[in-house]
Order: structure tokens, then C-alpha cells, then sequence
């Protein structure tokens, strides 16, 4: 692959997506997207890039940046913001919120697992039996990974990577070898294509959003214009959840984070926001 | 420094489990089968038991009925981990007193995410 493929292709990854990916990776490169050349007929990445430049083929485009994304993601990952979900910020916002519907995003949300740890959580927490609506909406760029989150359907080391054995028995099913989630649990998200990088107010306001593991794929202004949309998209005293060591204190306007953590953060009705 | 005994018949699966465990900071001993394993718990209770369900002379799930019999059998954390990878096995496994089940193949990862789980790391 030549510099100028590398180039390009870091190019587009950053104008449609907003990720920075470093060009002197060509290994990480030519790794992500082996799978898409072999999906697609190409011989080589080359092939690939060349097609690109020369028929400007706008779904081949897309799914080069898709393929080019991260999409680490496991059930209940790094477990401490779920316990604070369930423990501290789920009766907060009950007491708060009165009879109100809760609205949680999980954003950027690759294969589902965190919409669904989060289903799980508040299914283990009985939330909503009281006749409160609970609307759990996760989110992706990538179409493909909304169409495996969507089935519900994960590889045995997937499940394990997270999930409590009691999760595994009380709500999933094995099927020639992979473990398939209830419908019960399935019907408690919703599905949407979101780019944050565009506008995201289709989505609606939220009490809280989880959205981790995201942010540091963007550059810093990007990142800061990310951030004003994700605290615009929260309702007053709502939560957003990030990942660990991406901190936002200095650059989320309208954020303030809670309990001295570097991963929670409040919406603040007295801070204006700048986007 | 915790403790961890591995029960399984294979030296191979013994020797990964070591050296994942041993990474994560456990101090690691190592039985064959269940008979040794009980042994094993007698003479010092470990923090953690990381068990395999078929083994010759005493299976994973008569070891864990007995151990739980025990004085102070009740204290270890047990994790299977075995080929058994279906709902019946693992029900099983639950209702005998385990605390995690680990299907094989296993990695770092998933031993790491299941002693987390059980809140040994």
C-alpha cells in the first residue's frame, strides 16, 4: 500500500466518522480491512482503495470507515459504572424523575453488549415496575454492527467476557453454538444508525448516556463538539457515563462531574452550554 | 497474596491456568482430580478453586458437593471451567454451590472478567 492509500483512507475515516487514525499504522490498517477486501471481491487493498478513488462508490466509502472503527466492547465492561448505574443513579433519577419515562442511550454501542447490560441491570433491579416507561436506545455508526446488536446473538467467548453466569442462565438460550438473548430482554432497546459527529437530535433527550470508549478516537475539537451535543441531548441533573481515562472536565461545557469521578458526569441546568 | 488451587486432569490446561492466574497475582497450587484437590483444601483452604468438571477418579461436581460439605468448605470461590458448555451442566454447577462457570477455550480475559465477578481481583 502506498502513502497516499494510507492517506486516503485515514482521510475519509476522519471526514465521515471523526476518528483519527494514525497513518504510520499501515499494519493496524491493512488488519481492519483485510475482512472487508475479502467481503467485497477485491484481490488487494489496493484494489479496494482503487475502486474507491475511481468509481466514488458512496456505500463502499461508508463501509471502508465502518470497517476502520474500533469495536472493542464487552457485557458489563470495567462493571463499576453499572454498579453505580444500578445502585446510585437509578433511585436518583427515580426519586427524581416521579412518574416520568426514563430515556438511556448507549452511544456508539458497536455489537449491543452495553445497551444490553444496561436492559439486564434494570430488569435485575425490577425498574419499571411501578408502570414507569423505560426506553433503552442503543446506538452505532456502523449498520452491520446495529444488525448483530439488534439478533441478539453472541459467541460463547463473548458471553463470558463480562456477563455474570446467572445473566447467561437466566436470560440467554444456546443454539448451535452460540448463545441467543430472550426477546424479553431484546424488546427492551431500540435500534438507531447515529453518526455523532452530525446532528444527533433525532434521538431525542436522555436521563442518561453512556458513551465509552468513543471519545477517544476524536481529535480535541471534535471531541469538545461531540460533547456539546451529548450534554445538549441530556435533560437537566441527567448522567453521562464515559470511559475510563477520558475525562471531559475541561472541554464539556455544561458538565459537571459527580462525585469526584473522571467518568460521571452531570448535566448542570446552571452552566450554559457553548456548542 | 490470594490463593488459587487448579483442578484439572490436563497439564496443559493446568499449566496455562498457572501462568494467567500467577499474572493476575495469585499464589497457585494444582491438583489432577478431585481426591487430590480435597486434600489440597484440608491441609489449606484456598481463596479460589478453579475446577474442571471431568476427571478421572472424582469429577469436578463430586469434588464441589464434598468440599461444600467441609468445615470451611464454604469459603472458597469456585469457578468451573470445562468443555460443558450447556445451560443443564451449568444449572448443575450452580445448584451444587459454584460461584462462576468458565466454558473452555478460555483466554486471560475471560479468566480475569470471572475472578472479578466472583470479587477476587
Amino acid at each position: 500500500m502506498t502513502p497516499d492509500d494510507l492517506s486516503l483512507i485515514c482521510r475519509i475515516v476522519r471526514a465521515r466518522a471523526g476518528y483519527v487514525i494514525d497513518q504510520a499504522k499501515a499494519a493496524m490498517i491493512e488488519n481492519r480491512l483485510g475482512p472487508l477486501v475479502r467481503r467485497e471481491g477485491f484481490n488487494s487493498l489496493s484494489d479496494l482503495v482503487t475502486a474507491i478513488k475511481t468509481k466514488r462508490d458512496e456505500r463502499l466509502v461508508w463501509a471502508l470507515a465502518d470497517a476502520m472503527l474500533p469495536k472493542d466492547t464487552a457485557f458489563f465492561r470495567d462493571r463499576t459504572p453499572f454498579s453505580q448505574f444500578r445502585d446510585v443513579i437509578l433511585p436518583d433519577l427515580e426519586q427524581r424523575l416521579g412518574t416520568q419515562p426514563l430515556r438511556i442511550w448507549s452511544a456508539g454501542c458497536a455489537t449491543g453488549e452495553e445497551a444490553y447490560s444496561l436492559a439486564l441491570a434494570l430488569d435485575e433491579a425490577r425498574a419499571g415496575r411501578g408502570g414507569r416507561a423505560i426506553e433503552i436506545v442503543g446506538s452505532d455508526l456502523s449498520d452491520r454492527c446495529i444488525e448483530r446488536a439488534a439478533a441478539g446473538i453472541f459467541s460463547q467467548m463473548e458471553v463470558q467476557k463480562g456477563l455474570p453466569i446467572r445473566y447467561l442462565v437466566r436470560h440467554f438460550d444456546r443454539q448451535d453454538e452460540a448463545w441467543h438473548l430472550s426477546a424479553s430482554i431484546r424488546q427492551k432497546v431500540q435500534w438507531s444508525r447515529v453518526n455523532l459527529i452530525s446532528e444527533i437530535s433525532t434521538v431525542g433527550q436522555f436521563d442518561v448516556i453512556f458513551c465509552r470508549y468513543v471519545l477517544g478516537g476524536f481529535d480535541d475539537l471534535m471531541r469538545k463538539q461531540v460533547l456539546s451535543q451529548l450534554a445538549g441531548a441530556l435533560n437537566d441533573n441527567g448522567y453521562l457515563i464515559v470511559g475510563r481515562d477520558e475525562a471531559v472536565l475541561d472541554q464539556a461545557v455544561g458538565l459537571s462531574p459527580v462525585w469526584g469521578s473522571s467518568d460521571v458526569y452531570r448535566r448542570d441546568p446552571a452552566l450554559r452550554i457553548v456548542a | 497474596m490470594k490463593t488459587c488451587l487448579v483442578v484439572d486432569d490436563s497439564v496443559a490446561i493446568r499449566k496455562v491456568a498457572r501462568m494467567i492466574l500467577e499474572n493476575l497475582g495469585f499464589h497457585v497450587t494444582e491438583a489432577s482430580d478431585g481426591h487430590e484437590a480435597i486434600a489440597w483444601c484440608r491441609a489449606s483452604m484456598p481463596d479460589a478453586i478453579l475446577l474442571d468438571w471431568n476427571m478421572p477418579l472424582m469429577s469436578g461436581i463430586d469434588f464441589l458437593r464434598q468440599l461444600r460439605a467441609e468445615p470451611q468448605g464454604g469459603a472458597p470461590k469456585v469457578l468451573f471451567c470445562t468443555v460443558e458448555n450447556d445451560l443443564f451442566h451449568i444449572n448443575e454447577a450452580l445448584k451444587a454451590g459454584a460461584d462462576e462457570y468458565i466454558m473452555k477455550p478460555f483466554d486471560g480475559d475471560v479468566i480475569s472478567a470471572k475472578f472479578a465477578e466472583v470479587g477476587l481481583i
